[in-house]
């Protein structure tokens, strides 16, 4: 991977320090969820996390993101509150949709983190749809999708890119292609690996990055959206990247035999929080480490400590404007 | 065009206002409010054609511009969530279907998303979405372009639901609903849009959940949905020809229901037929009644009479030979009324030549 230009000493740092949230946080709700805690299944990012981090770093606060299932690097990487996250997995009032949502449905719409969908590719038009509003504003606020390799076979995403195309609208298409729909494999999924040749006919500029390089997922979509602002349509993303972790829970699930664990060390090899905290000396390095860890512990402790939604909670919010 | 069907108007707004058409109705809403909202905007395939949907959009793209209604891709699924996304950015969208068939094809966005936003994400977004949608009948409409599939969104919490029955409730709903922070499904009937009710000018909503008693009755309660509600007032009058008094309720929204108007009036007459434009297997006639049995089983009252009538349980032929016994109209209304109210009378049934609406006889297609 060629080293990173024009990035400064802060902006490596800011993307460390990000990448290295996710992982944490990540790898300590899986720690804590055999205590049964956590009362909502997790699809972990650990591993997929560049593409989050990557994108979300070009895009500024009043941006927009529309994320999925596997949801927690996107709303990190956006700035979602970490406390408000843990609470919602462990089912709390204070969880950022009141313990109602879950892991699946993360939201926080003040930092633009639309909500999270656990049905596949459902996000998709939803972000396009707001990309609408966001080009009639005028104030050249973008939006991103991201989404995974099996939404690409869901016929909304094919109506999603027409429509964003036709509009020209200010969209980032991100799938984070980990080759795996659960645990089927791209093999029995795709007639053709040609992802970007699909969307490429429908006028929509592509690129593919095979090796999950977040500094270069970061500056695709930033040149991108410095055009999208002044009026561009939509780009595209193939994101390569690799799932560590089983599809749901928190183990790993190597020895279930659908795929290699040489294909994880291989993407472990070029790990990108390894890469990018390299790239910093080590005090700073563990000052960020020890700030994370912090923050990491302070939310896990205000989810235990959040009451849970009284009873009369259930009946609120079936409909707006009725609680 | 003229107004034959007039005189089967449910009476409303008697004294304000100037006739209008079921079409002129829904167009004069969504002109009104984006007039007055101009986070109102309007999309679906061929809203801005020359057919403009019936009429219902017509013109409003010349007043209002492309970028406030446009036409589509068919895409009803990705287009639904466009919209959903839109209403969640803060804008009003109005998305318009020419048959309801097509929300089949909607639902995943509608029931997984739109229903559930403001709930699953905690009430920190709401989706101020209308969905137009019409029902067709006659001239071979068919399987596909006939069905009255509402009930599915009232099984789902979330979702409003409402079926106007005349031009009046058209415009009072349709501007309601524009103005609901929830999604709300618009029924319309594809016969009700030349009918004529007096509807006032200026703009107004009609609340939901609001039962309206389009006729006072004493011996039965006659429930009718969407274009039944005026198949069954000329049942009433038929009816009252013969000595039957039947009260005929038009519920309006079926989400939320009015069903404390619906009870009242049960308990009063003793007796209740609920006619649906829809099949009556998990349909809005079925939760009529299963609420009413609820409410009134036990305890020491008199038992209620309860029947439900809707569409044959049968896919919508095209072919007038079986379609005409498909549908429920006012001479089995009528008949199934008067087995009801005098169960030991010899069976009646008006001559079948005086129950024929005029709006049925008017509409010559195609579509």
């Amino acid at each position: 991977m060629p080293s990173p230009a024009k990035l400064t000493s802060e902006d490596i740092r800011r993307i460390y320090r990000s990448l290295r949230l996710i992982r944490r946080a990540e790898e300590e709700i899986a720690r804590v969820y055999p205590s049964d805690r956590i009362k909502s299944p997790v699809h972990l990012s650990i591993g997929q996390e560049a593409v989050a981090v990557g994108v979300c770093d070009a895009l500024t606060g009043d941006d927009v993101v529309s994320g999925t299932y596997r949801g927690h690097a996107t709303y990190l990487a956006k700035g979602g509150d970490l406390n408000a996250m843990m609470a919602e997995l462990f089912g709390k009032v204070t969880g950022c949709a009141r313990g109602k949502g879950g892991s699946m449905h993360l939201v926080e719409m003040s930092k633009n983190v639309l909500g999270a969908s656990a049905v596949v590719g459902t996000t998709i038009p939803l972000a396009v749809g707001y990309a609408l509003a966001l080009r009639r504003e005028g104030r050249g606020r973008v939006a991103a999708a991201f989404f995974g390799d099996g939404a690409t076979e869901e016929g909304v995403f094919y109506e999603s890119l027409n429509f964003a195309s036709l509009h020209k609208l200010p969209v980032v298409f991100v799938c984070e292609n980990n080759f795996y729909a659960i645990h089927t494999p791209l093999t029995k999924r795709w007639a053709s690996e040609a992802l970007c040749g699909r969307v490429a006919n429908f006028g929509i500029p592509t690129h593919r990055i095979t090796d999950s390089d977040v500094f270069a997922i970061r500056r695709i979509v930033a040149d991108a959206v410095a055009e999208m602002r002044q009026g561009a349509g939509p780009i595209f993303l193939e994101c390569h990247t690799y799932r560590w972790r089983e599809h749901v829970g928190p183990m790993e699930d190597y020895e279930a035999g659908y795929r290699d664990r040489n294909d994880m060390e291989t993407w472990r090899a070029t790990d990108q929080l390894e890469r990018v905290g390299a790239l910093l000396d080590a005090t700073t390095r563990g000052k960020i480490n020890i700030e994370i860890e912090k923050e990491i512990a302070a939310a896990i402790e205000f989810a235990d400590q959040s009451p849970f939604p009284p009873p009369e909670e259930l009946h609120t919010h079936v409909f707006a404007g009725q609680s | 065009m003229s107004s034959p069907a007039r005189a089967e108007a449910p009476a409303v707004s008697r004294e304000s206002g100037r006739l209008l058409r079921y079409v002129d109705a829904l167009r004069e809403a969504v002109a009104q409010e984006m007039e007055a909202d101009e986070r109102v905007f309007v999309l679906g395939l061929d809203v801005d054609d020359h057919k403009g949907i019936q009429g219902s959009t017509l013109g409003l793209q010349g007043r209002f511009g492309t970028e406030r209604i446009f036409n589509t891709p068919l895409s009803e699924d990705a287009m639904t969530g466009v919209a959903i996304g839109a209403a969640i950015a803060g804008l009003r969208p109005i998305h318009v279907h020419i048959r309801m068939d097509f929300l089949m094809l909607c639902m995943n966005q509608l029931v997984n998303m739109a229903a559930k936003m403001h709930y699953m994400y905690g009430g920190t977004v709401t989706v101020p979405l209308v969905v137009r949608s019409m029902i067709g009948k006659s001239w071979g409409q068919g399987a596909q372009h006939s069905q009255g599939l509402y009930s599915m969104f009232m099984h789902v919490p979330g979702l409003k639901v409402v079926a106007p029955s005349n031009a009046h409730d058209a415009k009072g709903c349709l501007i309601a609903a524009i103005r609901d922070d929830n999604p709300v499904i618009f029924v319309e009937h594809r016969l009700l849009y030349g009918t004529e009710a007096f509807v006032d000018e200026a703009p107004f909503t009609v609340e939901f959940g609001k039962a309206r008693i389009a006729v006072p009755g004493n011996d039965i309660t006659l429930v009718g949905v969407s274009n039944m509600v005026v198949e069954c007032l000329r049942a009433q009058e038929l009816l009252s020809e013969v000595g039957i008094s039947a009260e005929v309720l038009d519920p309006i929204s079926l989400v939320p229901l009015d069903f404390d108007t619906i009870l009242a009036s049960a308990r009063r007459t003793g007796c209740v037929l609920v006619v649906d434009n829809a099949w009556t297997t998990c349909g809005a006639s079925a939760e009529i009644i299963a609420r009413l049995a609820e409410a009134t089983s036990g305890g020491d009252a008199k038992p209620i009479v309860m029947r439900r009538m809707g569409f044959a349980p049968t896919t919508c032929p095209t072919t007038p030979a079986l379609e005409q016994t498909f549908y429920p109209n006012p001479a089995t209304i009528a008949s199934a009324v008067h087995s009801l109210v005098r169960p030991k009378a010899k069976a009646w049934s008006p001559a079948p030549e005086r129950a024929v609406l005029a709006y049925q006889r008017q509409f010559r297609g195609p579509f």
